[in-house]
């Protein structure tokens, strides 16, 4: 069963999770504890949710493989074997390219939530965390793109999960993404083409989800590529800052029974 | 061996084949009908092939991709033998694919094809619904298409590799109303089980309970409520399902 009262985070090493008040989690995470992910249902990332994405994709969402705008959100999976925790160390899969650092806010879902009204979808939200959606950046989002998306580690959730009570402007938080020495990059979820409540509504319309489930409300356009080396620290809105740091794949190599 | 699990008076039972019906755990037997059939396994994650058999691809007009077409499911799509699955009042084309579903055994990370097959612990039917008035070209097939509730139908079987002979000889086949639409055999897979279990874990962690889906045959026709459609493969039993229309689930 999940339940969220306050602030729920899961200190590695730790057997359960801690469900504490802000101040406890600012001061755990102040002593730099590494956490799992928070949550243990299923992920769901938004894909062009940004009103930037898709202003980017210009005409070309007219012409083939697209040919017209998208219509109904647009889903894809983050599956289990991509979940990490505060402080995470990922691998980088080709330091070329690089790994796009997505700051997302995560809605988690507080109660099944079929056929939910946009009037009532505030209802079914337990609370928010971050989700740092990571990718292999690829231009084409003609397929889904299982090879970029959903590495091991590539969803780094957490460190909390915020009880919806703390968030009172879920549409209108700051996300801030540092990485190593650069500039910050900055974006806010107001930019979203459906907001936290009609994001819910048109998604379980078709789909159920669960209690613990969570659903992102996308990463915004532009979002900064990490390479080996770097850390990034992720910031949305009061929420506890999200760090994931980016190693070689040299240790993580060979066949694993 | 072959073992469901079903709900029956108040608790989910383990239950395997019987001549008279189906039989519990813990003994009884009951008729097919007497229980409430759930997906055989606790699923992981669910990959699913597109395009996996050339005439299927041909069929809907794809030449040979570069890479395997997958795609990835979400725990509530997933229905047992004999559900029912919606289709709504306003689409034109919905169907059925009756696909082999492999359950993975044991932990895969960067696994070679010639050790592919150790890590599968068995197999089950899938009937795979998408409905094409919903595909759109964003991360094509898209979860409206092919992760909608009640759409993925995984029964009634699990059945251990071992029991399955030859899973690259296995005859696929779809009935509509007692019609058989679809025909086909996994001899035809474009990319193999082998193949599939090296692909996906060069990139990614394959853990006990993932399934993947390996793709539908041609002989794809729309179904509509009230419809009977029932997936057979050899070896792994006969799959029910009925589609349902709006009004049942009290939609205008």
């Amino acid at each position: 069963m999940f339940a969220l009262a306050d602030h729920l985070l899961h200190p590695e090493g730790e057997t359960l999770p801690r469900d504490v008040d802000a101040r406890a989690a600012a001061a755990l995470l102040a002593r730099g504890t590494a956490c799992r992910a928070p949550v243990r249902g299923a992920v769901y990332g938004t894909l062009l949710n940004d009103r930037a994405a898709l202003a980017a994709l210009g005409d070309a969402v007219h012409a083939a493989p697209y040919k017209a705008p998208p219509q109904a959100p647009v889903l894809y999976l983050k599956p289990r074997n991509t979940l990490a925790g505060h402080r995470a160390r990922i691998v980088v899969p080709d330091d070329a390219l690089g790994v796009e650092v997505g700051a997302s806010l995560g809605i988690v879902v507080g109660r099944t939530a079929t056929r939910v009204g946009v009037a009532q979808a505030f209802d079914y939200i337990a609370g928010y965390t971050l989700v740092a959606d990571l990718s292999v950046p690829h231009a084409s989002v003609y397929r889904p793109s299982v090879r970029f998306r959903a590495r091991d580690g590539f969803c780094v959730v957490g460190p909390a999960v915020v009880a919806s009570h703390h968030v009172a402007t879920p549409d209108n938080l700051a996300i801030r993404v540092q990485l190593g020495s650069r500039d910050a990059f900055t974006a806010s979820t107001a930019s979203s083409v459906r907001n936290v409540a009609q994001l819910l509504a048109d998604v379980t319309d078709f789909m159920t989800l669960s209690a613990g489930d969570v659903i992102t409300l996308g990463v915004p356009h532009g979002s900064p590529v990490a390479h080996i080396g770097d850390t990034a620290t992720l910031s949305i809105g009061a929420m506890p800052p999200l760090t994931v740091s980016f190693v070689g794949p040299a240790e993580h190599e060979g066949e694993q029974p | 061996m072959m073992r469901g699990r079903v709900a029956y008076a108040g608790a989910i039972h383990e239950a395997y084949p019987d001549a008279n019906g189906v039989r519990l755990a813990d003994g009884r037997v009951r008729r097919e009908d007497e229980v409430v059939w759930l997906a055989p396994i606790e699923v992981g994650t669910i990959f699913a092939l597109g395009l996996n058999y050339a005439e299927h691809a041909k069929e809907l007009q794809f030449n040979k991709q570069e890479e395997p077409l997958v795609f990835l499911k979400g725990p509530g799509t997933v229905i047992g033998h004999r559900g029912v699955t919606r289709r709504p009042a306003d689409v034109t084309f919905m169907h059925y694919e009756c696909e082999l579903a492999v359950v993975i055994g044991q932990t895969a990370k960067n696994v070679k094809r010639d050790n592919a097959m150790q890590h599968v612990a068995g197999y089950m039917i899938a009937n795979d619904y998408a409905i094409r008035d919903y595909l759109e070209n964003y991360y094509r097939p898209n979860l409206r298409v092919k992760n909608r509730d009640g759409g993925t139908v995984l029964g009634p079987w699990f059945v251990d590799a071992a029991d399955i002979e030859d899973v690259t000889q296995l005859e696929l086949r779809t009935f509509v109303n007692g019609t058989r639409q679809q025909h086909g055999n996994t001899r035809d897979l474009v990319t193999d089980i082998p193949a599939l279990i090296e692909y996906l874990s060069s990139f990614m962690t394959l853990a006990p309970g993932d399934v993947i889906l390996t793709g539908t045959p041609e002989g794809i026709v729309n179904v509509n409520a009230g419809d009977e459609v029932v997936c057979e493969i050899d070896g792994l039993g006969r799959l029910v399902n009925t589609i349902a229309c709006d009004a049942d689930f009290n939609r205008a």
